[in-house]
């Protein structure tokens, strides 16, 4: 296979595997996510989808295996920031409101384009909550300012870990078409879940995985 | 899109964490409140003789203080690792250390600025003569901040076990043994009308290396205790 730089894949995984006191998590895995790709990745509970993602986001070392960003092995220097995630643990302070939180991400991360916590919070569908405290929103509320983040933040690929999770039918719809966006505009995803999701813009690759 | 500074980033750290502690001003005033009592048993425990009081003022505000310190010392990261915050800082695109120690100089203005803030009172009301005031208050400028760092490695070294505070404890006693010793030692050579710079100077420069050390430290025990 001849690749040329321009079509080289976003993230690409060769013979990915991790240990967890010596014992595999999940078998080696090889996968590919290309710009624009969105990716679900499926399995059972245990099955090391959590683990998959919080080493693609560099929180657990690479077991054995390669890492590859855009054709060159994955530095975490350089794509700080480039990768987001989502995981169970929201990330939100609970004394602050939803758009405090977003002023310390954003003041770390930077801001797209154009966007602001204020319409941010307006399209993720928080309007009249911004100033309350997190500890006051319902699971689901909360969720959904995580998931600000996701519009705020600038970033390429997307690592979100169950993030359908506690969220009604309107907000399963908007992650959908948040993803769907995402992924037009030249980004890339993965999403864990284990529920049925149904995705407008065709159907999404799936990467399965076995404990 | 276009990364921000390290400034405004450091900036935004330090005023998070500031504006967090001030949502919990009960939890700042509780060290105070336990150095304040402490300090006035001890006049009750041994009785108000001017003189014992005197020799053994500046020690006792000094360890009341340190181990009112102690007492916060815990909660430096706890929160931030069990609401994912903290994984949230390691994956931005700014150098950890440094976000960490902002974090370190928000705890140690939440929780040592006021017991230092409350020293005089402390060591009047155990008869310090007032010319040794401004070296404690000096003393201890530099032996809390010391003993934030120190003590904001050991926690993050902990942060991945379970009933950690034993074992913090015990960790930290022999780190601060130091710090008292240089600190008391200023305190009671001003006492005596003796030269106390040097052991001033010994704590600045236990300081300086820890401000520098301390925060590397940090970020690459936090890395190791998410790593798992």
């Amino acid at each position: 296979m001849t690749a040329t730089p321009a079509a080289a894949p976003l993230l690409e995984a060769r013979g990915l595997s991790f240990r967890r006191q010596d014992e595999p998590v999940f078998a080696p895995m090889d996968f590919q996510l290309h710009a624009g790709e969105l990716a679900l990745v499926e399995g059972d509970n245990g099955s090391g989808k959590t683990t998959l993602l919080r080493m693609l986001a560099g929180l657990l070392h690479v077991g054995e295996g390669e890492l590859r960003w855009r054709g060159a092995p994955l530095q975490r220097d350089a794509t700080a920031g480039d990768i987001l995630f989502l995981g169970h643990q929201l990330g939100l302070k609970a004394d602050f409101s939803p758009r405090e939180n977003l002023r310390v991400a954003a003041s770390l991360h930077g801001c797209r384009d154009g966007t602001n916590a204020a319409s941010v919070l307006a399209r993720i569908g928080l309007r009249g909550y911004e100033d309350e405290p997190v500890r006051r929103l319902s699971a689901g509320q909360k969720k959904r300012a995580a998931l600000a983040r996701l519009l705020l933040l600038p970033a390429t690929l997307w690592l979100l870990d169950e993030p359908y999770a506690n969220l009604d039918r309107i907000g399963i719809a908007l992650v959908n078409e948040l993803l769907e966006r995402h992924t037009d505009a030249g980004g890339a995803a993965m999403v864990t879940s284990h529920g049925t999701v149904s995705f407008h813009g065709g159907e999404p690759r799936r990467i399965r995985m076995h404990g | 899109m276009n990364r921000p500074g390290l400034g405004t980033a450091c900036a935004a750290m330090l005023r998070r964490d500031l504006a967090l502690a001030w949502r919990r001003r009960g939890d700042i005033a509780m060290p105070v409140l336990y150095a304040v009592i402490v300090a006035t048993l001890f006049p009750f425990a041994l009785g108000p003789e001017d003189t014992l009081l005197q020799r053994i003022a500046g020690g006792v505000v000094l360890v009341t203080v340190l181990l009112a310190m102690l007492l916060a010392l815990d909660a430096m990261f706890a929160s931030d690792i069990e609401d994912g915050s903290l994984e949230q800082l390691v994956l931005s695109p700014q150098p950890l250390a440094l976000l960490l120690g902002m974090k370190i100089l928000a705890h140690w203005l939440a929780t040592a600025l006021p017991l230092i803030v409350i020293a005089p009172l402390l060591a009047a009301m155990l008869h310090l003569p007032g010319t040794v005031i401004p070296v404690l208050l000096l003393a201890l400028l530099l032996a809390t901040p010391l003993l934030s760092l120190l003590g904001a490695v050991l926690v993050a070294l902990t942060a991945g076990t379970r009933r950690s505070g034993m074992l913090l404890a015990l960790m930290l006693l022999p780190l601060c043994v130091p710090a008292v010793i240089f600190a008391a030692g200023a305190v009671a050579a001003a006492q005596q009308g003796l030269p106390w710079l040097a052991p001033i100077a010994w704590l600045a420069a236990a300081l300086v290396l820890a401000v520098v050390l301390a925060p590397l430290a940090c970020a690459a025990a936090l890395r190791i205790a998410l790593d798992a």
